[in-house]
């Protein structure tokens, strides 16, 4: 026994110096170009749309200009078919658009994140019926739904965002199922199973932890669809019509005969901004992914490009 | 005497047995574990085409009447080969899966009987030390809070700092010492001896009084191997507690164990004292099991006893003795007789093997 | 004639923070044709990664350094290009887990004739013909050569393994692990399969493992690696009943006996970390006999009997003793 315990004191000598508590998601920042970018990206216009009131150079409810007045010093990026500013239009659009795709996405996290965990941890009974679930949701085609809702309910902004985020939870919800059915197969939950330890104290001390980095990660990516589903749903006339949103930006744009005008700046600049935020959102996302993923992290490495070295300080038939 | 007898009638051994002793000996207490006949069965999927088909249901016999008894301070040790039984007797008699039928008694009390709600409590005094070291803690869980962990799903001690010396005090019955360096470190920071150690650090916490180590040290290098296997000989000797141990690995069984019950097909083929199965061993699979382990004296040039083939598959149990197909000695009669375990000799009289032969 | 001559294999790996690893440190071997050698040692010792190099499988972050001569010429001087013609036709390797690394949505055939048919060996019906052979020579019916692996059991993929590595008749059998996951039975089959076609074959075969008893049963020589280098070489008698290194001996002796009675020992320790300098003797550290030289001096691999090499600076002590003859006796 005393050899035993001696066995362990030495083996101190080769434990790697104690890990500095790091944040996964920083240390994934930190890791990758992509990621800092795509974070950047997504943190520019959340910072635009929250100080929006501050830092918008004009008010969107007063003309300040001529119609359709081009690109200019005064105004950075014209201004549209009522004389307002583009470019304050663009910042309150951002912020609505931006609140919109957080919060759809966030119903749809909850629900999504729900449904996988109980379906992937129960199994059986309680997994067939939520799938069946899920796959009613998936068949539905997105955008004529939204219509049909948008219709039958009115075009509020709440209304969008529950619409939105009801149809974005299945591509979630099947994600974290299909890896909290692996987790649920790993000796260490099978363990805490012998322990005694009951369903939700596994869920959430075992499970929610290593499913974690994956929801952010599919949380970010559903953010971007989010953004382009309530753009799409703006355009098509079914948006809030109080609400200021790039996709109604784009809608008046065209509707107010900003084409025929020549003024594009109406119209490309908020489509701009709506592609730069889901990229963003994208990089992040595929960012977080890949990290998560350990075998992506060794798919440059293959045989066969070994490099040859010469021998150090001798010569090619030495011993 | 007669007075005597109703109040011991519980415990005492049955009449005529044991008439030679001192008829006022203290009767046995019960062991710490006493598996009886115990059957687990899987059924193999049938598929929808099967459903359709509507063939029968199949049904892996994976444990097959087995029965054993292991008593406090005691090692006993499950040795097979796989597909033998002996990972499902043991999560059968962690209650992992149920029981088709048969009983495990755990201090005298029938834990087949229970609902799950009423094994919880009980699942403090039984704990499982598994293979994978690897695998066995979650990664994200520091040392110290996985060895804590046991304790707070139980409820036990709602002080923080108790609890903190209790997990402490595991450590260093476990070898984790000094306890300061590893408690806070990750898994993955440490060796695989180190894990392992970690491991049985968390199952000693709620103080168990039996210990199921299932292939405990066949992930680890060899030089880590005696440290492990030592130190839980150890726990049982100075603790009360009792160690299943499972492993494939008959030499570490030989050094070990107690005592070695060695597996085929779901049912135990021979038992006894570990000396006396490895060195005395009376049923062919034994004997040929024993031949084929590999021996470190090159010099040591004994014939290995090769069986041909493979174990066959759990579905199709042979008829008569599930070993005769293989059996190098085998007769006729063996293909329709189904051996049961009896003493082979009377100066090993709690060495049994099931072969008609011996 | 020396069949495989290893001079002074070293290998580093480029680690993510931009320092190297040391895996493999100086091994140099000989391998006659039909000898039969072990290269032991526990996890993390090179071994595995010193067979790869052999047979150029390094994987694009490994640099490697030193020379295999195969019949008189060395293979791996122009890299790639030198070592591929001789991959599977002259060396040919199991690898570790080989059962589990059969394509599943191959028939086990169609997965011995490829090698086969990439080589020029055989093609088409003489190449199937030439399969079937070989699954029987391993002991598997001929006719199985149209089943999936999944079909197989453990011990059957493993000798389709076998099969495979010899589909082109090589010369040199590299075998990483070829037992470890497989029941105690089933090992002895395969290695004395093994053995029977290294014998029939004339085939050299190196056993990579880190179980000591299998090694003692199946070689006649063997190599004990640790962090890196050899640190003992030796016929399999001396290394069991006249190890010249502690850590050989101490390894024998962590290995328990089905018979013996002896305390099984562990190694307190852990083996050094190989991306940093190494001052001195690897194994000072854990080692129980280790003295003031030791933990300022490599050893180096010294000749301490017949084909029998230890580095060791213990083995000097004996020396210097000897030297003087009967001068420190008792009497």
């Amino acid at each position: 026994m005393s050899q035993a315990i001696q066995a362990v004191d030495s083996e101190n000598l080769s434990l790697p110096p104690p890990r500095k508590k790091g944040n996964w998601f920083w240390d994934i920042i930190k890791g990758s170009t992509q990621a800092k970018v795509g974070l950047g990206v997504i943190l520019f216009f959340t910072i635009l749309g929250i100080f929006a009131p501050w830092i918008e150079p004009y008010s969107v409810h007063q003309q300040s200009g001529a119609v359709f007045c081009a690109p200019s010093a005064k105004h950075w990026l014209g201004c549209d078919d009522g004389g307002i500013d583009m470019v304050s239009l663009l910042i309150q659009g951002g912020r609505i658009s931006l609140i919109v795709g957080f919060c759809a996405t966030f119903v749809a996290m909850v629900i999504g994140g729900g449904v996988g965990i109980v379906s992937g941890y129960f199994g059986g009974g309680t997994d067939t019926f939520l799938m069946r679930i899920t796959d009613y949701f998936l068949v539905i085609p997105d955008v004529p739904l939204m219509i049909v809702l948008a219709t039958l309910f009115g075009a509020k902004l709440s209304i969008i965002i529950l619409v939105i985020g009801v149809l974005l939870w299945t591509g979630t919800a099947r994600i974290i199922r299909a890896e909290v059915k692996s987790l649920r197969e790993r000796v260490y939950v099978r363990r805490a199973t012998a322990l005694g330890s009951s369903n939700s104290r596994i869920i959430f001390r075992h499970i929610l932890p290593q499913v974690g980095p994956l929801l952010i990660a599919n949380t970010v990516l559903t953010i971007a669809i989010a953004i382009f589903d309530e753009t799409a749903l703006s355009f098509l006339g079914l948006g809030d019509p109080t609400a200021i949103t790039w996709g109604k930006i784009i809608e008046f744009g065209f509707l107010r005969t900003a084409v025929s005008a020549g003024a594009w700046w109406a119209i490309v600049p908020a489509g701009i901004c709506v592609a730069l935020v889901i990229m963003g959102c994208y990089w992040l996302g595929q960012a977080i992914e890949d990290a998560l993923n350990p075998r992506l992290k060794v798919a440059h490495l293959s045989p066969r490009t070994f490099q040859m070295r010469p021998l150090v300080g001798r010569g090619s038939d030495a011993l | 005497m007669s007075q005597d007898l109703p109040a011991q009638a519980a415990t005492a051994p049955p009449e005529g047995e044991g008439a030679g002793d001192a008829p006022d000996e203290p009767a046995k207490p019960s062991p710490l574990l006493e598996v009886r006949d115990l059957h687990t069965t899987y059924p193999i999927r049938r598929g929808m085409i099967g459903a359709i088909r509507r063939r029968p249901h199949q049904w892996v016999s994976a444990v097959d009447g087995v029965s054993f008894s292991l008593d406090r301070g005691e090692m006993v040790a499950l040795v097979g080969e796989s597909g033998c039984g002996k990972t499902s007797t043991a999560q059968t008699m962690l209650r992992m899966v149920d029981s088709k039928s048969g009983s495990i008694l755990v201090n005298g009390q029938d834990i087949t009987k229970l609902e799950h709600k009423e094994m919880r409590p009980l699942r403090k005094s039984i704990q499982m030390i598994y293979q994978d070291p690897y695998e066995s803690l979650d990664p994200r869980f520091r040392v110290g809070q996985a060895i804590e962990e046991p304790m707070l799903i139980h409820h036990v001690e709602g002080n923080d700092e108790k609890r903190h010396e209790i997990v402490v005090g595991a450590m260093v019955r476990a070898g984790l010492t000094p306890p300061e360096l590893y408690i806070d470190r990750y898994p993955h920071e440490l060796s695989g001896g180190q894990r392992q150690r970690a491991a049985i650090a968390a199952s000693l916490v709620l103080d168990p009084e039996l210990l199921v180590a299932d292939e405990p040290v066949s992930m680890l290098d060899v030089s880590v191997r005696a440290g492990i296997l030592t130190l839980l000989d150890g726990l049982r000797r100075t603790g009360k507690m009792g160690i299943v141990m499972i492993t494939h690995d008959l030499s570490t069984a030989a050094h070990f164990a107690d005592r070695i019950a060695v597996m085929y097909l779901g049912r135990i083929v021979e038992q006894g004292p570990a000396k006396q199965v490895v060195r005395n061993p009376q049923h062919p699979y034994t004997k040929a099991l024993l031949s084929v382990v590999p021996k470190r004296d090159p010099r040591d040039r004994s014939v290995p006893q090769i069986l041909q083939g493979e174990t066959p598959n759990p579905v199709n149990i042979p008829p008569g003795c599930r070993f005769h197909p293989r059996c190098p000695v085998a007769e006729a009669r063996c293909q329709t007789i189904d051996p049961q375990l009896h003493v082979v000799t009377s100066d090993e009289p709690e060495h049994e093997a099931a072969c008609i032969l011996v | 004639m020396t069949l495989l001559e290893v001079r002074d294999i070293n290998v580093w790996f480029d680690l993510p923070e931009g320092n190297q690893l040391h895996a493999v440190q100086g091994v140099s071997f000989d391998l006659d044709p039909g000898e039969r050698m072990g290269l032991v040692g526990e996890s993390g010792c090179g071994k595995t990664t010193t067979i790869l190099a052999v047979m150029g499988l390094l994987p694009a972050n490994a640099q490697l350094a030193g020379e295999v001569r195969l019949d008189g010429e060395n293979i791996l001087e122009g890299g790639e290009d030198t070592v591929r013609p001789h991959r599977w036709k002259d060396i040919s390797m199991i690898f570790q887990g080989a059962m589990n690394a059969l394509n599943p949505v191959k028939t086990v055939g169609t997965q011995i004739v490829e090698p086969m048919e990439l080589h020029g060996v055989a093609e088409g019906n003489a190449a199937k013909l030439a399969a079937g052979e070989l699954l029987e020579l391993v002991g598997i019916p001929a006719r199985a050569a149209a089943r999936y692996p999944h079909e197989f059991s453990g011990g059957m993929r493993q000798r389709a393994a076998i099969a495979m590595a010899l589909a082109c008749q090589p010369k040199i059998l590299l075998a990483d692990e070829p037992t470890t996951a497989l029941d105690v039975m089933v090992q002895a089959q395969i290695l004395e399969l093994l053995v029977g076609l290294a014998q029939d074959l004339g085939l050299a075969l190196i056993l990579v493992t880190h179980d000591l008893p299998v090694v003692a049963q199946v070689c006649e020589r063997a190599s004990v690696m640790y962090a890196g280098k050899i640190i003992e070489i030796g016929p399999m008698d001396e290394l069991f009943h006249n190890p010249r290194h502690p850590y050989t001996r101490l390894l024998f002796a962590a290995t328990p006996d089905l018979y013996g009675d002896e305390e099984v020992l562990s190694i307190p320790g852990t083996p050094p970390r190989l991306d940093r300098d190494i001052v001195g003797c690897p194994f000072q550290p854990r080692c129980d006999s280790a003295f003031d030289r030791c933990s300022v001096e490599l050893p180096e691999l010294k000749s301490v009997g017949v084909g029998h090499e230890a580095a060791c600076h213990l083995n000097d002590l004996v020396e210097a003793t000897a030297g003087r003859g009967g001068e420190g006796g008792l009497g």
